[in-house]
Protein backbone atom coordinates (compact mmCIF):
# COMPACT_ATOMS: atom_id res chain seq x y z
CA UNK A 1 0.00 0.00 0.00
CA UNK A 2 2.95 2.19 0.39
CA UNK A 3 3.83 2.53 -3.07
CA UNK A 4 -0.26 4.58 -3.80
CA UNK A 5 -0.08 6.51 -0.69
CA UNK A 6 -0.05 9.98 -2.30
CA UNK A 7 -1.96 8.72 -5.32
CA UNK A 8 -5.09 7.66 -2.51
CA UNK A 9 -4.61 10.49 -1.22
CA UNK A 10 -5.09 12.65 -3.99
CA UNK A 11 -8.08 10.57 -5.39
CA UNK A 12 -9.90 11.20 -2.34
CA UNK A 13 -9.03 14.69 -2.14
CA UNK A 14 -9.87 15.23 -6.08
CA UNK A 15 -13.07 13.54 -6.06
CA UNK A 16 -14.14 14.71 -2.23
CA UNK A 17 -13.85 18.31 -3.60
CA UNK A 18 -15.85 17.05 -6.45
CA UNK A 19 -18.71 16.05 -4.06
CA UNK A 20 -18.99 18.78 -2.03
CA UNK A 21 -19.35 20.93 -5.26
CA UNK A 22 -22.07 18.51 -6.36
CA UNK A 23 -23.69 18.54 -3.33
CA UNK A 24 -23.91 22.27 -2.97
CA UNK A 25 -25.78 21.79 -6.50
CA UNK A 26 -27.81 18.94 -5.86
CA UNK A 27 -28.97 19.56 -1.93
CA UNK A 28 -27.95 22.94 -1.13
CA UNK A 29 -24.42 22.07 1.13
CA UNK A 30 -22.80 25.26 1.93
CA UNK A 31 -19.36 23.98 2.05
CA UNK A 32 -18.27 24.46 -0.82
CA UNK A 33 -20.12 26.36 -3.44
CA UNK A 34 -19.47 26.96 -7.28
CA UNK A 35 -16.76 26.42 -9.40
CA UNK A 36 -13.16 26.84 -9.93
CA UNK A 37 -13.85 30.12 -11.86
CA UNK A 38 -15.08 31.16 -8.57
CA UNK A 39 -16.58 29.32 -5.13
CA UNK A 40 -17.29 30.26 -1.89
CA UNK A 41 -16.32 28.15 1.07
CA UNK A 42 -17.99 27.74 4.12
CA UNK A 43 -20.70 29.72 3.11
CA UNK A 44 -18.07 33.19 3.46
CA UNK A 45 -14.56 32.76 2.21
CA UNK A 46 -14.39 33.66 -1.62
CA UNK A 47 -12.12 31.76 -3.31
CA UNK A 48 -11.34 32.47 -7.29
CA UNK A 49 -9.32 31.03 -10.17
CA UNK A 50 -6.06 33.60 -10.83
CA UNK A 51 -5.76 32.93 -14.26
CA UNK A 52 -9.62 33.35 -14.84
CA UNK A 53 -9.48 36.90 -12.67
CA UNK A 54 -6.58 37.97 -14.62
CA UNK A 55 -8.64 37.21 -17.73
CA UNK A 56 -11.29 38.59 -16.81
CA UNK A 57 -9.51 41.67 -15.88
CA UNK A 58 -8.22 41.77 -19.35
CA UNK A 59 -11.29 42.18 -20.83
CA UNK A 60 -11.17 45.96 -18.67
CA UNK A 61 -14.47 44.82 -16.46
CA UNK A 62 -13.54 45.67 -13.49
CA UNK A 63 -14.18 42.88 -11.41
CA UNK A 64 -16.08 42.77 -8.06
CA UNK A 65 -14.34 42.54 -4.77
CA UNK A 66 -15.46 38.74 -3.90
CA UNK A 67 -13.34 37.97 -7.17
CA UNK A 68 -10.02 39.89 -6.45
CA UNK A 69 -10.04 38.80 -2.81
CA UNK A 70 -10.89 34.94 -3.45
CA UNK A 71 -7.96 35.32 -6.01
CA UNK A 72 -5.59 36.77 -3.75
CA UNK A 73 -6.19 33.76 -1.23
CA UNK A 74 -5.89 31.20 -3.90
CA UNK A 75 -2.69 32.75 -4.65
CA UNK A 76 -1.23 32.53 -1.03
CA UNK A 77 -2.45 29.14 -0.61
CA UNK A 78 -0.82 27.64 -3.35
CA UNK A 79 2.14 29.36 -2.41
CA UNK A 80 2.86 28.07 0.47
CA UNK A 81 1.54 24.45 -0.73
CA UNK A 82 3.16 24.61 -4.31
CA UNK A 83 0.91 26.10 -7.14
CA UNK A 84 1.03 22.78 -8.96
CA UNK A 85 -0.88 20.90 -6.36
CA UNK A 86 -3.83 22.17 -7.77
CA UNK A 87 -3.19 20.48 -10.79
CA UNK A 88 -2.76 17.41 -9.24
CA UNK A 89 -4.98 17.15 -5.78
CA UNK A 90 -7.85 19.38 -7.51
CA UNK A 91 -8.30 19.40 -10.73
CA UNK A 92 -10.81 16.87 -12.04
CA UNK A 93 -8.60 16.63 -15.95
CA UNK A 94 -5.23 15.47 -13.98
CA UNK A 95 -7.58 12.36 -13.20
CA UNK A 96 -8.06 11.88 -16.86
CA UNK A 97 -4.95 12.57 -18.44
CA UNK A 98 -3.10 9.86 -15.48
CA UNK A 99 -5.44 7.51 -16.32
CA UNK A 100 -3.91 7.75 -20.52
CA UNK A 101 -0.56 7.79 -19.10
CA UNK A 102 -0.82 5.17 -17.39
CA UNK A 103 -2.51 3.19 -20.42
CA UNK A 104 0.51 4.98 -22.29
CA UNK A 105 2.60 2.73 -19.82
CA UNK A 106 0.79 -0.34 -19.96
CA UNK A 107 0.42 -0.28 -23.56
CA UNK A 108 4.08 0.18 -24.01
CA UNK A 109 3.23 3.46 -26.52
CA UNK A 110 6.51 5.61 -24.84
CA UNK A 111 9.40 3.39 -26.33
CA UNK A 112 10.31 5.76 -28.87
CA UNK A 113 10.63 9.59 -27.32
CA UNK A 114 9.57 12.10 -30.03
CA UNK A 115 10.37 15.95 -30.10
CA UNK A 116 7.65 18.12 -30.95
CA UNK A 117 9.81 21.14 -32.39
CA UNK A 118 7.21 23.03 -31.52
CA UNK A 119 4.96 22.03 -29.46
CA UNK A 120 7.57 21.99 -26.06
CA UNK A 121 6.91 21.92 -22.52
CA UNK A 122 6.79 25.84 -22.61
CA UNK A 123 4.35 25.73 -25.18
CA UNK A 124 2.23 26.54 -22.11
CA UNK A 125 3.64 29.50 -21.00
CA UNK A 126 3.03 31.31 -24.52
CA UNK A 127 -0.71 29.81 -24.49
CA UNK A 128 -0.70 31.83 -20.91
CA UNK A 129 0.35 35.22 -22.17
CA UNK A 130 -2.27 34.23 -25.18
CA UNK A 131 -4.66 33.78 -23.46
CA UNK A 132 -4.67 37.02 -21.83
CA UNK A 133 -4.05 38.85 -24.91
CA UNK A 134 -7.31 37.38 -26.91
CA UNK A 135 -9.29 38.03 -23.68
CA UNK A 136 -8.41 41.98 -24.09
CA UNK A 137 -8.99 41.48 -28.05
CA UNK A 138 -12.31 39.52 -27.97
CA UNK A 139 -13.48 40.78 -24.60
CA UNK A 140 -14.71 36.93 -22.96
CA UNK A 141 -12.24 35.11 -20.62
CA UNK A 142 -10.78 33.27 -23.90
CA UNK A 143 -9.14 30.50 -21.46
CA UNK A 144 -12.57 29.56 -20.60
CA UNK A 145 -14.41 29.39 -23.51
CA UNK A 146 -12.82 25.77 -24.41
CA UNK A 147 -11.38 25.28 -20.68
CA UNK A 148 -11.95 21.51 -20.32
CA UNK A 149 -11.27 22.02 -16.73
CA UNK A 150 -14.36 23.75 -15.91
CA UNK A 151 -16.03 21.74 -18.97
CA UNK A 152 -15.27 18.79 -16.77
CA UNK A 153 -15.97 20.14 -13.32
CA UNK A 154 -19.69 22.29 -14.44
CA UNK A 155 -20.76 18.45 -16.63
CA UNK A 156 -20.37 16.48 -12.76
CA UNK A 157 -22.01 19.48 -11.25
CA UNK A 158 -24.88 20.46 -13.56
CA UNK A 159 -24.79 17.93 -16.59
CA UNK A 160 -22.07 17.19 -19.42
CA UNK A 161 -24.14 17.86 -22.36
CA UNK A 162 -21.86 17.58 -25.67
CA UNK A 163 -18.99 19.02 -23.24
CA UNK A 164 -18.39 15.02 -22.93
CA UNK A 165 -16.26 15.08 -25.88
CA UNK A 166 -14.13 17.76 -24.64
CA UNK A 167 -12.77 15.42 -21.89
CA UNK A 168 -12.70 12.47 -24.58
CA UNK A 169 -10.79 14.71 -27.02
CA UNK A 170 -7.99 15.31 -24.33
CA UNK A 171 -7.99 11.58 -23.64
CA UNK A 172 -7.20 10.71 -26.83
CA UNK A 173 -4.34 13.16 -27.20
CA UNK A 174 -2.58 12.55 -23.87
CA UNK A 175 -3.10 8.21 -25.29
CA UNK A 176 -2.49 8.43 -28.63
CA UNK A 177 -0.85 12.06 -29.27
CA UNK A 178 1.43 13.67 -26.59
CA UNK A 179 2.86 12.01 -23.72
CA UNK A 180 1.51 14.39 -21.12
CA UNK A 181 0.26 16.50 -24.27
CA UNK A 182 -2.43 18.35 -22.33
CA UNK A 183 -1.35 19.23 -18.73
CA UNK A 184 2.69 19.04 -19.51
CA UNK A 185 2.51 20.92 -22.78
CA UNK A 186 -0.58 23.24 -23.35
CA UNK A 187 -2.80 24.25 -20.48
CA UNK A 188 -2.32 27.72 -19.40
CA UNK A 189 -3.78 27.34 -16.19
CA UNK A 190 -0.93 25.04 -15.18
CA UNK A 191 1.43 28.02 -16.28
CA UNK A 192 0.01 30.25 -14.57
CA UNK A 193 0.08 27.79 -11.19
CA UNK A 194 3.84 27.37 -12.09
CA UNK A 195 4.67 30.49 -11.42
CA UNK A 196 2.50 31.06 -8.52
CA UNK A 197 4.18 27.85 -6.91
CA UNK A 198 7.56 28.62 -8.37
CA UNK A 199 8.67 29.19 -4.32
CA UNK A 200 6.51 27.29 -2.66
CA UNK A 201 7.50 25.76 0.80
CA UNK A 202 6.24 21.88 -0.03
CA UNK A 203 8.44 20.74 -1.75
CA UNK A 204 9.77 16.65 -2.41
CA UNK A 205 13.72 16.44 -1.48
CA UNK A 206 15.87 14.23 -2.80
CA UNK A 207 18.84 11.88 -0.94
CA UNK A 208 21.27 11.47 -3.45
CA UNK A 209 22.75 9.34 -0.72
CA UNK A 210 19.66 7.05 -0.24
CA UNK A 211 18.93 7.00 -4.08
CA UNK A 212 19.99 3.27 -6.09
CA UNK A 213 19.29 5.27 -9.59
CA UNK A 214 16.50 3.17 -10.30
CA UNK A 215 14.50 5.75 -12.38
CA UNK A 216 11.02 4.40 -11.38
CA UNK A 217 10.47 7.95 -10.25
CA UNK A 218 11.54 9.77 -14.03
CA UNK A 219 8.83 6.97 -15.03
CA UNK A 220 6.25 7.87 -13.48
CA UNK A 221 6.68 11.86 -13.01
CA UNK A 222 4.24 13.53 -15.45
CA UNK A 223 6.97 16.49 -15.41
CA UNK A 224 10.58 14.51 -15.13
CA UNK A 225 12.99 17.62 -16.74
CA UNK A 226 11.96 18.72 -12.74
CA UNK A 227 13.83 15.91 -11.34
CA UNK A 228 17.18 16.91 -13.24
CA UNK A 229 18.75 16.24 -9.52
CA UNK A 230 17.68 12.55 -9.37
CA UNK A 231 21.03 10.19 -8.82
CA UNK A 232 23.67 13.65 -8.96
CA UNK A 233 22.65 16.39 -5.78
CA UNK A 234 20.78 16.00 -2.61
CA UNK A 235 18.70 19.08 -3.16
CA UNK A 236 15.44 19.78 -3.35
CA UNK A 237 12.97 19.81 -6.58
CA UNK A 238 12.49 23.58 -6.99
CA UNK A 239 11.18 23.98 -9.96
CA UNK A 240 7.95 25.52 -10.61
CA UNK A 241 6.36 22.75 -13.03
CA UNK A 242 6.78 20.10 -10.42
CA UNK A 243 2.73 19.23 -9.03
CA UNK A 244 3.80 17.73 -5.65
CA UNK A 245 1.62 14.71 -6.50
CA UNK A 246 4.36 12.18 -5.06
CA UNK A 247 4.47 10.13 -7.35
CA UNK A 248 7.70 9.64 -7.27
CA UNK A 249 7.22 9.78 -3.02
CA UNK A 250 5.27 6.65 -4.21
CA UNK A 251 7.37 4.37 -6.51
CA UNK A 252 10.61 5.24 -4.74
CA UNK A 253 11.64 2.04 -2.66
CA UNK A 254 15.33 3.66 -1.32
CA UNK A 255 13.38 6.39 0.45
CA UNK A 256 15.37 8.82 -1.90
CA UNK A 257 12.45 11.34 -2.20
CA UNK A 258 10.16 12.63 0.37
CA UNK A 259 8.16 15.53 0.67
CA UNK A 260 9.60 18.31 3.26
CA UNK A 261 9.94 22.09 4.14
CA UNK A 262 11.73 24.09 1.53
CA UNK A 263 15.18 25.40 2.66
CA UNK A 264 15.56 28.32 1.44
CA UNK A 265 18.97 29.24 2.81
CA UNK A 266 21.76 29.41 0.12
CA UNK A 267 24.52 26.09 0.43
CA UNK B 1 32.33 32.85 -36.75
CA UNK B 2 31.09 30.43 -39.13
CA UNK B 3 29.52 28.57 -36.70
CA UNK B 4 27.84 31.71 -34.52
CA UNK B 5 26.29 32.48 -37.94
CA UNK B 6 24.62 29.55 -37.96
CA UNK B 7 23.75 29.49 -34.42
CA UNK B 8 22.49 33.33 -34.99
CA UNK B 9 20.52 32.43 -38.18
CA UNK B 10 18.84 29.56 -36.35
CA UNK B 11 17.67 31.39 -33.21
CA UNK B 12 16.37 34.27 -35.79
CA UNK B 13 14.77 31.51 -37.77
CA UNK B 14 13.10 29.87 -34.40
CA UNK B 15 11.87 33.07 -32.73
CA UNK B 16 10.17 34.22 -35.89
CA UNK B 17 8.62 30.57 -36.58
CA UNK B 18 7.42 30.87 -32.34
CA UNK B 19 6.44 34.18 -33.40
CA UNK B 20 4.41 33.19 -36.34
CA UNK B 21 2.78 30.07 -34.58
CA UNK B 22 1.47 32.51 -31.80
CA UNK B 23 -0.08 34.72 -34.49
CA UNK B 24 -1.93 31.91 -35.86
CA UNK B 25 -2.93 30.43 -32.70
CA UNK B 26 -4.06 34.00 -31.62
CA UNK B 27 -6.10 34.69 -34.66
CA UNK B 28 -7.91 30.96 -34.24
CA UNK B 29 -8.17 31.73 -30.67
CA UNK B 30 -9.66 34.81 -31.59
CA UNK B 31 -11.97 33.89 -34.39
CA UNK B 32 -13.10 30.92 -32.28
CA UNK B 33 -14.26 33.20 -29.44
CA UNK B 34 -15.60 36.26 -30.98
CA UNK B 35 -17.93 33.51 -32.78
CA UNK B 36 -19.35 31.29 -29.83
CA UNK B 37 -20.13 35.01 -28.45
CA UNK B 38 -22.40 35.90 -30.75
CA UNK B 39 -25.52 34.10 -28.83
CA UNK B 40 -27.80 36.76 -29.19
CA UNK B 41 -31.07 35.69 -28.17
CA UNK B 42 -30.41 34.37 -24.73
CA UNK B 43 -32.22 35.07 -21.67
CA UNK B 44 -29.86 36.15 -18.56
CA UNK B 45 -30.79 36.11 -15.18
CA UNK B 46 -32.21 39.10 -13.55
CA UNK B 47 -30.08 41.94 -12.81
CA UNK B 48 -27.38 41.14 -15.20
CA UNK B 49 -25.44 42.94 -17.37
CA UNK B 50 -25.85 43.98 -21.25
CA UNK B 51 -24.77 40.95 -23.14
CA UNK B 52 -21.95 42.46 -24.54
CA UNK B 53 -20.65 43.63 -20.20
CA UNK B 54 -22.29 40.25 -19.14
CA UNK B 55 -19.66 37.81 -21.44
CA UNK B 56 -16.95 39.88 -19.66
CA UNK B 57 -17.70 39.90 -16.37
CA UNK B 58 -19.34 36.41 -16.10
CA UNK B 59 -16.96 34.23 -14.22
CA UNK B 60 -19.00 31.02 -15.07
CA UNK B 61 -19.23 29.84 -11.11
CA UNK B 62 -22.72 28.76 -11.37
CA UNK B 63 -23.15 29.96 -7.82
CA UNK B 64 -26.57 32.50 -8.71
CA UNK B 65 -27.70 28.74 -10.89
CA UNK B 66 -27.08 26.99 -7.80
CA UNK B 67 -29.14 29.57 -5.14
CA UNK B 68 -31.66 29.75 -7.90
CA UNK B 69 -32.54 25.77 -7.43
CA UNK B 70 -32.12 25.98 -3.79
CA UNK B 71 -34.13 28.29 -3.28
CA UNK B 72 -36.38 28.80 -0.21
CA UNK B 73 -39.03 30.81 -1.74
CA UNK B 74 -41.33 29.82 -4.94
CA UNK B 75 -41.99 26.32 -3.67
CA UNK B 76 -44.55 24.36 -5.14
CA UNK B 77 -47.88 24.23 -3.14
CA UNK B 78 -46.95 21.16 -1.57
CA UNK B 79 -43.92 22.64 -0.34
CA UNK B 80 -41.44 20.66 -2.40
CA UNK B 81 -38.89 22.23 -4.80
CA UNK B 82 -39.39 23.18 -8.27
CA UNK B 83 -36.95 22.99 -10.88
CA UNK B 84 -34.08 25.60 -11.11
CA UNK B 85 -34.94 28.36 -13.81
CA UNK B 86 -31.11 29.14 -14.42
CA UNK B 87 -29.48 26.34 -16.58
CA UNK B 88 -25.02 26.42 -17.36
CA UNK B 89 -24.65 26.31 -20.35
CA UNK B 90 -23.08 23.15 -22.15
CA UNK B 91 -21.67 21.87 -24.99
CA UNK B 92 -24.66 21.28 -27.55
CA UNK B 93 -26.61 24.32 -25.81
CA UNK B 94 -25.12 26.79 -28.68
CA UNK B 95 -25.02 29.74 -26.02
CA UNK B 96 -21.53 30.48 -24.13
CA UNK B 97 -20.47 27.48 -22.43
CA UNK B 98 -20.74 28.44 -18.70
CA UNK B 99 -23.11 30.96 -18.59
CA UNK B 100 -26.25 31.40 -17.09
CA UNK B 101 -29.55 31.55 -19.00
CA UNK B 102 -33.16 30.40 -18.86
CA UNK B 103 -36.21 28.68 -21.54
CA UNK B 104 -39.26 30.51 -20.44
CA UNK B 105 -40.73 27.20 -22.04
CA UNK B 106 -38.78 25.04 -19.70
CA UNK B 107 -38.95 26.91 -16.51
CA UNK B 108 -39.83 30.27 -16.56
CA UNK B 109 -38.30 33.05 -13.65
CA UNK B 110 -40.73 32.59 -10.73
CA UNK B 111 -39.48 36.33 -9.60
CA UNK B 112 -38.30 35.39 -6.06
CA UNK B 113 -39.03 38.22 -4.06
CA UNK B 114 -35.40 37.71 -2.40
CA UNK B 115 -33.72 37.25 -5.58
CA UNK B 116 -31.62 34.60 -4.40
CA UNK B 117 -29.52 34.80 -7.51
CA UNK B 118 -28.17 37.81 -7.85
CA UNK B 119 -26.76 38.86 -4.67
CA UNK B 120 -24.57 35.73 -4.85
CA UNK B 121 -22.84 37.13 -7.90
CA UNK B 122 -19.03 37.29 -6.72
CA UNK B 123 -18.00 39.53 -10.48
CA UNK B 124 -20.40 41.81 -10.57
CA UNK B 125 -22.40 40.02 -13.53
CA UNK B 126 -25.32 40.45 -12.04
CA UNK B 127 -26.02 43.64 -10.49
CA UNK B 128 -27.31 44.00 -7.52
CA UNK B 129 -28.15 47.64 -7.86
CA UNK B 130 -30.11 47.28 -11.02
CA UNK B 131 -32.58 45.06 -9.03
CA UNK B 132 -32.82 47.36 -5.96
CA UNK B 133 -35.21 50.18 -5.27
CA UNK B 134 -34.74 53.64 -4.37
CA UNK B 135 -34.29 52.77 0.00
CA UNK B 136 -31.64 49.79 -1.31
CA UNK B 137 -34.13 46.78 -1.19
CA UNK B 138 -33.94 44.33 -3.72
CA UNK B 139 -37.13 44.80 -6.00
CA UNK B 140 -37.34 41.94 -8.59
CA UNK B 141 -39.97 44.30 -10.55
CA UNK B 142 -37.10 46.12 -11.57
CA UNK B 143 -35.54 43.41 -13.69
CA UNK B 144 -35.12 43.51 -16.96
CA UNK B 145 -34.81 40.04 -18.39
CA UNK B 146 -36.06 40.42 -21.79
CA UNK B 147 -39.65 41.83 -22.91
CA UNK B 148 -42.79 39.76 -23.99
CA UNK B 149 -43.56 40.51 -27.47
CA UNK B 150 -47.28 38.83 -29.09
CA UNK B 151 -47.37 37.38 -32.23
CA UNK B 152 -50.92 38.93 -33.62
CA UNK B 153 -51.74 36.44 -36.22
CA UNK B 154 -50.97 33.25 -34.21
CA UNK B 155 -52.81 34.73 -30.74
CA UNK B 156 -56.19 33.58 -30.35
CA UNK B 157 -57.60 36.23 -28.29
CA UNK B 158 -56.75 38.17 -31.84
CA UNK B 159 -59.08 35.85 -33.23
CA UNK B 160 -61.69 36.51 -31.48
CA UNK B 161 -61.62 33.54 -28.88
CA UNK B 162 -61.90 34.40 -25.49
CA UNK B 163 -58.07 33.68 -23.91
CA UNK B 164 -56.48 35.47 -21.23
CA UNK B 165 -54.07 32.84 -20.54
CA UNK B 166 -51.48 35.16 -20.59
CA UNK B 167 -53.04 37.96 -18.58
CA UNK B 168 -53.39 35.88 -15.68
CA UNK B 169 -50.19 34.13 -15.57
CA UNK B 170 -48.93 37.40 -15.43
CA UNK B 171 -46.80 38.32 -11.51
CA UNK B 172 -47.61 41.55 -12.05
CA UNK B 173 -51.41 41.51 -13.31
CA UNK B 174 -52.60 44.26 -15.10
CA UNK B 175 -49.79 45.85 -15.20
CA UNK B 176 -47.25 44.23 -17.57
CA UNK B 177 -49.77 42.83 -19.86
CA UNK B 178 -53.29 44.66 -20.35
CA UNK B 179 -56.33 43.83 -21.63
CA UNK B 180 -57.74 46.09 -24.28
CA UNK B 181 -61.24 45.79 -25.82
CA UNK B 182 -62.52 45.62 -28.97
CA UNK B 183 -65.09 45.50 -30.71
CA UNK B 184 -65.23 42.34 -32.95
CA UNK B 185 -67.06 43.98 -36.18
CA UNK B 186 -67.18 40.18 -37.62
CA UNK B 187 -69.74 38.80 -35.28
CA UNK B 188 -70.91 42.38 -34.47
CA UNK B 189 -71.97 41.60 -30.63
CA UNK B 190 -68.34 40.16 -29.05
CA UNK B 191 -65.62 41.84 -27.58
CA UNK B 192 -62.05 41.38 -28.48
CA UNK B 193 -60.12 40.95 -25.31
CA UNK B 194 -56.64 41.92 -26.76
CA UNK B 195 -53.60 41.16 -24.15
CA UNK B 196 -50.74 44.44 -24.72
CA UNK B 197 -47.69 44.14 -23.19
CA UNK B 198 -46.55 47.12 -21.28
CA UNK B 199 -42.24 47.32 -22.17
CA UNK B 200 -41.92 49.90 -18.80
CA UNK B 201 -43.61 47.16 -16.30
CA UNK B 202 -42.74 43.54 -18.24
CA UNK B 203 -39.94 42.04 -16.93
CA UNK B 204 -39.62 39.26 -19.24
CA UNK B 205 -39.71 36.27 -16.37
CA UNK B 206 -42.30 34.32 -19.05
CA UNK B 207 -44.71 33.29 -17.09
CA UNK B 208 -46.59 34.28 -19.90
CA UNK B 209 -44.63 31.96 -22.70
CA UNK B 210 -45.27 28.72 -20.55
CA UNK B 211 -49.20 29.56 -19.58
CA UNK B 212 -49.56 30.33 -23.56
CA UNK B 213 -52.54 27.87 -24.84
CA UNK B 214 -51.38 27.70 -28.69
CA UNK B 215 -49.04 25.15 -29.77
CA UNK B 216 -46.01 27.18 -29.76
CA UNK B 217 -46.72 30.07 -27.61
CA UNK B 218 -47.70 33.56 -29.39
CA UNK B 219 -46.40 35.39 -26.88
CA UNK B 220 -42.75 34.90 -25.96
CA UNK B 221 -40.06 36.87 -24.41
CA UNK B 222 -36.65 38.54 -26.44
CA UNK B 223 -33.73 40.24 -24.66
CA UNK B 224 -35.05 43.85 -24.80
CA UNK B 225 -32.31 44.45 -26.90
CA UNK B 226 -33.79 42.37 -29.63
CA UNK B 227 -37.64 42.87 -29.09
CA UNK B 228 -37.70 46.95 -29.05
CA UNK B 229 -37.02 49.54 -31.72
CA UNK B 230 -35.24 52.82 -31.20
CA UNK B 231 -37.10 56.10 -32.91
CA UNK B 232 -33.67 57.85 -32.59
CA UNK B 233 -33.42 61.59 -32.60
CA UNK B 234 -35.27 62.56 -36.05
CA UNK B 235 -38.76 62.00 -34.43
CA UNK B 236 -39.31 63.85 -31.25
CA UNK B 237 -42.97 63.53 -29.09
CA UNK B 238 -43.20 67.78 -29.56
CA UNK B 239 -46.20 67.42 -26.73
CA UNK B 240 -43.97 65.83 -24.60
CA UNK B 241 -41.45 67.92 -22.43
CA UNK B 242 -40.16 64.94 -20.99
CA UNK B 243 -39.33 63.18 -24.25
CA UNK B 244 -37.83 66.06 -25.55
CA UNK B 245 -35.28 66.31 -23.07
CA UNK B 246 -34.30 63.62 -25.02
CA UNK B 247 -32.62 65.32 -27.42
CA UNK B 248 -31.73 68.68 -25.95
CA UNK B 249 -27.87 68.25 -26.99
CA UNK B 250 -28.72 66.96 -30.73
CA UNK B 251 -26.89 68.73 -32.98
CA UNK B 252 -28.30 70.18 -36.46
CA UNK B 253 -26.65 67.87 -39.33
CA UNK B 254 -26.60 68.36 -43.17
CA UNK B 255 -26.99 65.43 -45.03
CA UNK B 256 -25.06 65.44 -48.54
CA UNK B 257 -25.82 63.00 -50.87
CA UNK B 258 -27.04 62.56 -54.49
CA UNK B 259 -30.36 63.05 -53.21
CA UNK B 260 -30.11 66.35 -51.59
CA UNK B 261 -28.32 68.40 -54.78
CA UNK B 262 -31.82 68.20 -55.82
CA UNK B 263 -34.60 70.19 -54.89
CA UNK B 264 -37.57 68.24 -53.13
CA UNK B 265 -39.88 68.90 -55.54
CA UNK B 266 -37.51 67.38 -58.00
CA UNK B 267 -37.26 63.76 -56.33
CA UNK B 268 -40.28 63.35 -55.41
CA UNK B 269 -42.12 64.05 -58.92
CA UNK B 270 -39.21 61.56 -59.85
CA UNK B 271 -39.27 57.98 -60.32
CA UNK B 272 -36.95 56.33 -57.87
CA UNK B 273 -35.24 52.95 -58.49
CA UNK B 274 -34.88 50.90 -55.11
Amino acid sequence: MSNIKYLLLRRITQIGLLVLYFAANAYGWHILEGTFGASILFGIIPLADPYTTLQVLATGFVLGADVLLGALLIVLFYMIVGGRAFCSWVCPINMVTDLANWLRRKLKLDKEEVNYRFLKRNTRYWIMVLGVIVSAVVGVAAFEVLSPITIMQRGIIFGFGAGISVIFAIFLFDLFGVKNGWCGHLCPLGAAYSIIGKSSIIRVKHDHEACTACMKCKVVCPENQVLHMIDKESISVTDGECTNCGRCVDVCDDDALEFSIRSFAKR
Amino acid sequence: MANSNNNRRKFFATTLQSVGLTALGGLLWSGYSDEVKASPLVLRPPGALPEEDFLKACIKCGLCAEACVNRDSNKNRDGSSREGTLQMAKGGDHRMIGTPFFVPTEVPCYMCEDIPCVPVCPSGALDVLSVSNEKGELDIDKSRMGLAVVHKESCIAFWGIQCDACYRACPLLDEAITLEYQKNERTGKHAFLLPIVNSDICTGCGLCEIACVTEKPAIFVLPVEHSTGRAGSHYVKGWDKKDQERVKDAKEIETKNERSEAEAEDYLNMEVEY
